[in-house]
This record gives structure tokens, C-alpha cells and sequence, in this order.
């Protein structure tokens, strides 16, 4: 009996030993992602640092390292984000608001279910494909802004229509029948009853897609944003570059000076970034308030 | 059609004495004549945007087709599939995929030798051990992690993973699989992390009280009853992050080199499907000609090896989930 009771009592601690050496391990793997992420900020930032200078944003790419900004790029990104943002925008709620509110069970709306959730698994670059074939050379917008606006468009629609779904479909029940009972018609209940206490959920998530979009590289030198742009660009069929296409190029250099830019560039493209999700944020955590 | 008849009725909120500004809001829910056009117009306008994202599939088969049908009528498909030499840039040209196919695989088996392991230690990490504080800090660095765009990635690489890999392995060159690999499974964990988390958390907790009632420990409430549960969510994960590591493009061209190299060797320089799409397209190369054809065709191979692997994903996901 004795014998018993302390081969079970070593099993026990033996137990006991497993699960606190593989709580330690499993802790230690949640880690490395912090680590690689600090490890990350930390090279870019011995790089960069620097390299962060005014010059950095007041002039133009060059071939000489000392003289070389990236006005431009930051522009372009601007601009880009400024076209594609009310675009993106209707068409993304647009969309939700239909398949949430108007649209049946039937197959056609499963199909559009099934079609949003496999685009937002295509790679981006098949988007810079598509954007090369449609918008430059089909539609003739050739390396425009424009092109260029248009194929992130596409690129962030479903990020877009799926966190603007989630959104709807948060608003409770109760405030579209109230609505009704007052007597609204179906759009009048949508557009002034839902929509509205969804909105900091739908601006959430496209946020989340614009800062997708502002370090997308891949589609964009598909489509042919040059790489080396000492101008601004004046209309919307104007050539453009972005942050992470001057980025690239100037990683893509062999002399160091132009990859301590990159670094530099790289700051600055992650402080816009980290602005937006801060934004995102407090839109969430007043989203989470409300309801 | 409730609505309609609703709306023929009195007012509901227009009886008896009202705050002033109700009253006001509610005289402007009832004047209708041009509400009902929009009522009637807005569902046709917001199907149009929703129409959009099957236009998108359409022209995104359309232009892969179409294009890629003019390039087998120059290479021929057999040759194109079954070919074990890429080099469209220079005589004599050949269009052997198998190169570029290796490459892809290549970084991505690293990839994910480096994410499903961290990943799914972490996910269990944070679903059954961790503290809610803990998840509290880690869940946004993770999403901060997921949000650093490729190409910072892509520097990264070069300028921290590869001193890294060449101080172990002093043969490698500048370029190479293994460190374009790890970072894009370093890009991927955060993927693998919180699918795996959402299925695991999606596990009743009554399942976690009988096992522990039984006298189980945390590890082993996590391996035997949990991570059952939560499989087929943690299988979709897995083929998500693949998916997406066959697609990342900025990472490998920048980390891993331009050579269409069939080899398993990840020390040395080789070619993804992704960075061959880049390299052509920033290049001069004609309308017409074969290596703009040549884009198409890897572009289709790439698009429908990622399209399977994201149906596997939602079958597993949908077909083998335990209903509670």
C-alpha cells in the first residue's frame, strides 16, 4: 500500500515537472516574436537613425546619398492613399452594407462569401498583375497614380468588406426594429440607425487597410511606379513612387550610404504605420465603450 | 414588406406631448416621397459594389487565362511544367518552372519549419497558461508584428538574419534561402498564433474542468483534450501561413537572390515564383514578348497553387470543426 502510494505520489511530481519544464518552453516560444520584433526595431534603428534628417523629406531621390530624400515617395504615398481612400471606402461598406442587410441566403450571396474570403488569400502580387493587365494597359492609364490607386483599391477591398461585415453584423438587433417601428423604410433604417453605430467598427478596419496598402511594394512595381521620381506628380495620370518602392531601390543599391536611407526610410514608413494603428486603436477601444 | 405597412401608419412616437427635437427627427423619418427612391435605389447601387469583388475574380482568370494561353503557343506546356532549367533572359531561353517551383517550396518548408512550432507553442501558451495581463501585452505585439510591411522585412533579412547565417555557415553567400526562409517565418507566426488561438479559445471550458478534475495537468488537459478539439482550426492555420509564404514576394527578392536554382540545399542562391515576377517586371520587357508571357504563366501557377491551399484551408476549417 505504501509502495503504492509514493510510485503515485513520483508520478505525480513527475507530471508536475513535465508540465512546468513545457510551460516554460511554450512561454519561451511566445517570445521569439517579441524578440524578433525588437530585434527588428533595433537594427533599423542603429541604421537609420542617422540618416533621419530634414533633408530626408525635403528633397528628392539622388544619386548622390548626401543630397537624396524621399519627398516623392512620401507625396506619392500620400496622394495614393488620398485616391483610394473614398473609392475603397463606398465600395467596401458598400458591398458589406448589401450582403449583410439586403442580401438573401440563397447561393449567389454564399458565392460572394466564399469569392471575398478567397480573395483576400490571393497574393498581392496576382493583384499587380491584374492591375498591369486592367488599368494600365487596358483601361490606357498607363504608370499612373491613378493605376496604381486603382489596383490597391482592389487589393484592400476585402480587409475592408469583411471587418465592415463584422461591424454590421455587431450592431444589436433591436436597434433596426426600433427604427422600424418609427416607421423608417429599410434604407432610411440602414443609413441613420445601422450604419452609424457601426461606423467606428467599419473606420477600424479601414484604417487597417490603408496601412496595408501605404507598405504594399509588390503590386505597385508590377504596375511600374518608377523607382526614381524628382518630381511631384501634378495630376492623377502622372507617373508616381511610393515609400516602399524608393525604399527598395535604394536597398537594392550596393553602397552602404543608400542602405542606411532605406533604414531611414524605413523609420518613417513604421512611424506612419504605428500612427494609424494608434488611431485604430482608440477608435476600437471607443468602439468597445459604446455597445 | 412589414416596413411598407409599417409606414402607412401613424407615427408611433407622434402621439401625446414629445421633447422637441424627437418630434423634429421623427417629421423627418416620414417625409418620404424622394426616401422611397432612394429606398428602392440604394440596394441596386450597393449589389454593383458588392458585384465588384466577382468582377475582381473574373478579370483576375481572364488576364492570367488569357495571356498564359499566348505563351503555350511559343512554350509548350509539357515543357513548362515538367522543364528543370528557368532561364528566359538569356540563349538558349528555356521555360522550365521546376526551378522556380524548388525555390518557392524551399522557403517555404523553412518558413514554416520556423512558424508552426513557435506558433502553436505560443497559441497554447497564450489560450491555457498565460495570465490575462500577459495576453494583454503579447496579442498587440503580435498584431504590430503582422501589420510591419514585407519589404521592412526584406531589410531585415538582409541586414540581420544574413550576418547571422553566414557567421554560422561561412560558405554562404550573401544571398540565400535560409535566411529570406526564417524571416518569412518570422512574418508568419503571428498568422499561425492567433488562428490557432481563436480555434483553441473556441474549445467549451467545461471540456478543461473535466480534465482537470480528472487530476490532469495543464499540458496535458492542452495535448489530449484541447488541442484535439481545436484541430481542424489549427490544421487551416497551417495551410493559411503556407499559403501565404508561397505568396510573399518583397522578402525573398530581396534576401534570396535572382538564381533559378534546383537545388535543396538552403545555403545557396535561389529564385522564387514571386521574386521572378518582380525581376521581369522591373526590367524593360515588351508587350508581346515571351518573357512578358512567361509572367503570366508563373503568375497562373502561382495564383492556383495559393487559391487550393486557401479552399483546402476553409474545407478543414468547415468540415471537420466540433460542434459543442
Amino acid at each position: 500500500m505504501d509502495l503504492l502510494r509514493s510510485a503515485n505520489r513520483e508520478q505525480i511530481a513527475r507530471r508536475r515537472k513535465i508540465d512546468f519544464c513545457l510551460h516554460l518552453l511554450f512561454a519561451a516560444a511566445t517570445s521569439v516574436g517579441v524578440v524578433a520584433l525588437c530585434a527588428l526595431l533595433i537594427d533599423i534603428l542603429i541604421d537609420g537613425i542617422g540618416r533621419l534628417r530634414p533633408e530626408l523629406f525635403e528633397h528628392f531621390p539622388s544619386r548622390r546619398a548626401d543630397r537624396a530624400g524621399m519627398k516623392s515617395a512620401i507625396v506619392g504615398s500620400m496622394y495614393m492613399l488620398g485616391i483610394m481612400l473614398p473609392i475603397s471606402f463606398m465600395l467596401g461598406v458598400g458591398a458589406a452594407i448589401w450582403l449583410e442587410e439586403y442580401a438573401g441566403r440563397g447561393r449567389l450571396t454564399r458565392l460572394i462569401r466564399l469569392n471575398i474570403r478567397t480573395l483576400a488569400g490571393v497574393p498581392s502580387i496576382v493583384y499587380g498583375i491584374l492591375g498591369l493587365t486592367l488599368f494600365v494597359r487596358m483601361l490606357m492609364l498607363h504608370r499612373s497614380l491613378l493605376a496604381g490607386a486603382f489596383t490597391m483599391t482592389i487589393l484592400v477591398l476585402p480587409i475592408i468588406i469583411v471587418a465592415a461585415q463584422e461591424a454590421l453584423r455587431a450592431v444589436p438587433k433591436s436597434r433596426r426594429e426600433a427604427a422600424y417601428a418609427l416607421g423608417a423604410n429599410k434604407w432610411q433604417t440602414v443609413s441613420r440607425a445601422v450604419l452609424p453605430s457601426a461606423l467606428p467598427g467599419i473606420l477600424t478596419g479601414v484604417i487597417l487597410a490603408m496601412s496595408r496598402a501605404i507598405g504594399e511594394t509588390a503590386p505597385l512595381i508590377m504596375i511600374g511606379a518608377l523607382t526614381y521620381v524628382a518630381f511631384l506628380p501634378k495630376s492623377v495620370l502622372d507617373p508616381f513612387t511610393v515609400m516602399p518602392i524608393q525604399i527598395f531601390n535604394w536597398m537594392s543599391r550596393p553602397q552602404p550610404e543608400f542602405h542606411e536611407l532605406a533604414a531611414a526610410g524605413i523609420l518613417v514608413l513604421l512611424a506612419l504605420l504605428l500612427l494609424m494603428n494608434f488611431a485604430a486603436i482608440l477608435l476600437r477601444n471607443k468602439y468597445s465603450k459604446q455597445i | 414588406m412589414n416596413v411598407e405597412r409599417l409606414r402607412t401608419g401613424q407615427a408611433v412616437g407622434a402621439t401625446g406631448p414629445k421633447p422637441k427635437r424627437a418630434r423634429a427627427a421623427g417629421a423627418r423619418a416620414f417625409r418620404n416621397g424622394r426616401r422611397s427612391v432612394m429606398n428602392r435605389l440604394m440596394p441596386v447601387l450597393l449589389g454593383l459594389c458588392a458585384s465588384v469583388s466577382i468582377i475582381t475574380s473574373v478579370g483576375i482568370v481572364y488576364t492570367l487565362v488569357s495571356e498564359t494561353i499566348f505563351f503555350f503557343r511559343d512554350v509548350p506546356i509539357v515543357e513548362f511544367l515538367t522543364g528543370t532549367r528557368w532561364s528566359p533572359l538569356f540563349e538558349p531561353k528555356s521555360f522550365g518552372i521546376l526551378p522556380l517551383l524548388a525555390g518557392t517550396l524551399l522557403i517555404t518548408v523553412i518558413a514554416c519549419a520556423v512558424a508552426m512550432p513557435v506558433g502553436l507553442a505560443s497559441a497554447i501558451y497564450l489560450s491555457e497558461y498565460a495570465p490575462r495581463r500577459m495576453r494583454n501585452v503579447v496579442k498587440p505585439i503580435l498584431e504590430v508584428l503582422a501589420g510591419v510591411p514585407t519589404i521592412v522585412y526584406g531589410y531585415f533579412a538582409l541586414s540581420f538574419m544574413t550576418p547571422i547565417v553566414r557567421a554560422i555557415f561561412p560558405e554562404t553567400g550573401i544571398f540565400n534561402a535560409l535566411s529570406a526562409g526564417i524571416v518569412v517565418g518570422i512574418m508568419i507566426i503571428p498568422m499561425v498564433t492567433s488562428l490557432s488561438e481563436d480555434a483553441m479559445n473556441a474549445v467549451p471550458k467545461s471540456l478543461r474542468d473535466g480534465a482537470y478534475a480528472l487530476g490532469a495537468t495543464r499540458f496535458e488537459s492542452a495535448l489530449k483534450i484541447v488541442l484535439p478539439a481545436a484541430l481542424s482550426g489549427i490544421v487551416a492555420s497551417f495551410v493559411l501561413a503556407f499559403s501565404r509564404a508561397v505568396g510573399e514576394t518583397m522578402i525573398v527578392t530581396v534576401a534570396a537572390g535572382a538564381t533559378p536554382n534546383l537545388t535543396v540545399n538552403p545555403l545557396e542562391s535561389i529564385q522564387t515564383m514571386t521574386a521572378y515576377i518582380v525581376q521581369v517586371s522591373l526590367g524593360d520587357t515588351q508587350r508581346g514578348s515571351i518573357e512578358y508571357g512567361s509572367i503570366f504563366a508563373v503568375g497562373t501557377a502561382l495564383f492556383v497553387i495559393t487559391l487550393l491551399l486557401n479552399l483546402l484551408a476553409q474545407y478543414v476549417a468547415g468540415k471537420f470543426r466540433e460542434e459543442y
